[in-house]
């Protein structure tokens, strides 16, 4: 037994003395087996610190360069995947404290707010998200846009895309009525009133009797026929349950889409672009010579072929240190903008006196512009009008030229602004209309109802907007340069409805020129 | 040969053009259209439940005295309720406050009834002068008796009903 420790090399040390070595090393082999194949050295463990590992696997195991532009995106799907990630977070530590009943939920706004520690700036943290993602959600639908990456094989995830949009602004919606004071009270009647607008149709039509979907739609958003208790907890549990269940759904059919697709558009002549790839780190070295793919399984051209490797770096450290940049920012945006602005709670929930004007959030404030003239087409209506119409934009424009470019495609960058200034100058010139001359009802006081609940201003800016869509289809000879023109109008008109609505509606829904003409009550 | 007819006609049109759906094929579609069907029952099932069959809202009978000194045609809204009431030579009638566009509360004015929301009017009588209401206000049943005036919510009568004071 002596002689075994001394002559280490001999034979194994006793069980003893392994279990104390196995001790000391067992932190170091605790970190080794947490990682499967050693620290991100070399081009095979970075490629496994990629693909073995359970949350980083679905990122691509090398990155295309071109990817890795800032220009390719801004970041922004994962600037709104980040501010998706701090409501989450921000949200489940609101619900330790938050009640969703109509007679405490105030107060228990005012607790987190005033008493919980942390409270107001995780509050503010979770709306100052919330917005930065309706903002980003937006622009990155206008980047993957703008840069034609709707085209095939993509057109799927563009469609999910656009279901994501819709769930974001639905929690949005749903998220501010729970504080029950003035806006959400009234925000959730209107909303729920714009549930049943389809009424204005069936009445009209004098079929409400026998069909009546805005009554149901109205009845299975409240729970009730008036706003109440049941109409909070079904808001509630949209908020923190059916609606985030959906968006993880989609964005795990969009994330895996993404990658099965063949990452991020990028135009044909990408390594030519780029230039060569000295000077980036590190450099493809060690990898095996030949490629393997499973043929027999994946369909279409792997990312490689007739291309080689070359404009391709591996994802860690690359795509893993761009996407924590864009997560970090996102943070530090939404923390500083928590830090100086506080989310707004108004007055308590008052069911006789709504407030003058009843303002919805900017990203609404569009909307309401539209419903403020027919709630089914401005509410309903032009809304599934729009989100139909940009869901089919890949499958109605199926050219190829400018894949991956900013503006790319026939007309380009002056396609773009010319496009810009007629969407701006038409819907400045239908809002004008409608603000100094007033609508239908004003011109033609008996006009029936089913005229004055269809023809919308937003009604006329469609049809003026696809009107020139159509007109520039037939001039450039081109379905891009139709839906360049297309969307950069409804960009422009949602823009410029937003601001009348924020800026220039008062009391009343009347147009002043600033808040500071408002008349005192 | 003793193979009946009808099986030779088989065999020949088989090998020729094979049965358009072998047994196992139509087992197996029958077993996920059932599957499929019953899924279905089971998810319309489901989503029976979040449509209320009661709904739990406050009474929307009330009762109240006018004032005596309210003047002709003008309006008296009872504290806390979203009805105006009037009297007039011919009686008291009542005219919801809750506008036919999305359901904000109109509040009355020199011309009648304005919504702060989006800017609908109403005339003293509840028809729609300007904005994007789809329907006149409604006119309310009341009853009068000693004890005061009992207006329901619920019940629209058509415009212009008055009942008399007693």
């Amino acid at each position: 037994m002596s002689g075994a420790s001394a002559e280490s090399t001999a034979g194994p040390a006793p069980a003893l003395v392994r279990f104390g070595r196995n001790l000391v090393a067992a932190p170091r082999r605790f970190v080794e087996t947490m990682f499967r194949s050693g620290a991100p050295t070399s081009d095979r463990t970075r490629s496994t610190f990629v693909f073995g590992n359970v949350f980083l696997h679905l990122h691509p195991a090398r990155t295309h360069r071109w990817s890795l532009r800032w220009a390719t995106t801004w970041g922004l799907g994962i600037a709104s995947f980040a501010a998706l990630g701090l409501t989450l977070v921000t949200g489940v530590l609101l619900m330790f404290y938050y009640k969703p009943y109509p007679d405490v939920a105030y107060d228990s706004i005012k607790d987190i707010h005033f008493v919980v520690p942390t409270g107001r700036f995780i509050r503010n943290i979770h709306r100052w998200a919330g917005n930065v993602m309706v903002v980003t959600v937006i622009l990155h639908m206008a980047r993957a846009f703008y840069t034609a990456a709707y085209r095939r094989p993509r057109e799927f995830n563009w469609v999910i895309g656009m279901l994501l949009l819709v769930v974001t602004l639905a929690l949005a919606f749903t998220g501010y009525l729970l504080p029950w004071d003035q806006l959400a009270y009234w925000a959730i009647t209107i909303g729920a009133n714009i549930a049943q607008s389809p009424r204005e149709v069936t009445d009209a039509l004098a079929m409400t009797g026998s069909f009546d979907p805005g009554g149901f739609q109205k009845l299975l958003l409240l729970g009730s026929d008036t706003v109440g208790a049941e109409a909070l907890i079904r808001f509630y549990l949209l908020h923190v349950m059916i609606l985030p269940l959906g968006i993880a759904l989609l964005l795990a059919v969009h994330f895996w889409r993404i990658r099965k697709d063949g990452g991020l558009t990028r135009p044909d002549d990408a390594a030519l672009r780029l230039g060569p790839t000295q000077g980036v780190y590190p450099v493809f070295r060690e990898a095996p010579q030949r490629t393997y793919q499973l043929a027999a399984i994946v369909r279409g051209k792997t990312a490689a072929v007739g291309r080689g490797p070359e404009g391709t770096v591996p994802a860690m450290p690359h795509l893993l240190y761009a996407e924590l940049a864009v997560l970090m920012v996102t943070t530090f945006l939404c923390l500083l903008l928590a830090l100086f602005l506080d989310a707004p709670l108004k007055e308590l929930a008052n069911p006789a006196v709504p407030e003058n004007p009843a303002k919805a959030p900017w990203y609404f404030l569009g909307l309401q512009e539209l419903v403020a003239f027919s709630a089914f087409m401005g509410g309903i209506g032009i809304p599934t009008i729009v989100v139909i119409g940009l869901a089919l934009i890949p499958y109605l424009d199926r050219e190829t030229d400018g894949t991956g470019q900013w503006f790319g495609g026939p007309g380009g960058r002056r396609l773009v602004l010319a496009s810009a200034v007629f969407g701006l100058a038409a819907v400045f010139g239908v809002e004008a209309i409608a603000i100094r001359f007033g609508w239908i009802r004003e011109w033609w006081p008996h006009a029936p109802q089913l005229l004055i609940t269809a023809i919308n201003p937003g009604t006329v800016l469609t049809a003026i907007y696809g009107a020139y869509s159509i007109f520039l289809v037939r001039r450039y000879d081109s379905t891009r340069a139709g839906a360049l023109g297309l969307f950069t109008c409804f960009l422009a008109g949602f823009v410029v409805l937003t601001v009348i609505g924020t800026h220039f509606r008062g009391p009343n829904w009347e147009f002043f020129w600033s808040p500071a003409e408002w008349p005192g009550h | 040969m003793t193979t009946q007819p009808g099986r030779s006609a088989e065999s020949q049109r088989s090998r020729l053009d094979p049965e358009p759906i072998p047994r196992r094929d139509f087992l197996g579609i029958s077993a996920l259209l059932a599957a499929g069907a019953a899924l279905s029952v089971a998810l319309v099932g489901m989503l029976r439940l979040p449509k209320a069959a009661v709904l739990a809202s406050p009474s929307k009978r009330f009762r109240v005295a006018l004032p005596e000194s309210l003047a002709e045609g003008a309006p008296y809204v009872p504290p806390g309720r979203s009805v105006a009431l009037f009297r007039d030579r011919e009686g008291v009638y009542a005219i919801s406050m809750i506008c036919t566009h999305l359901g904000c509360i109109v509040k009355p004015s020199a011309t009648g009834f304005d919504c702060p929301c989006h800017g609908s009017r109403f005339a003293a009588d509840g028809t729609v002068l300007r904005g994007p209401a789809p329907k006149p206000l409604s006119w309310l049943g009341v009853t009068v008796a000693a004890s005061g005036v009992t207006v329901d919510e619920d019940k629209a009568v058509p415009a212009g009903t008055r009942e008399h004071l007693a």
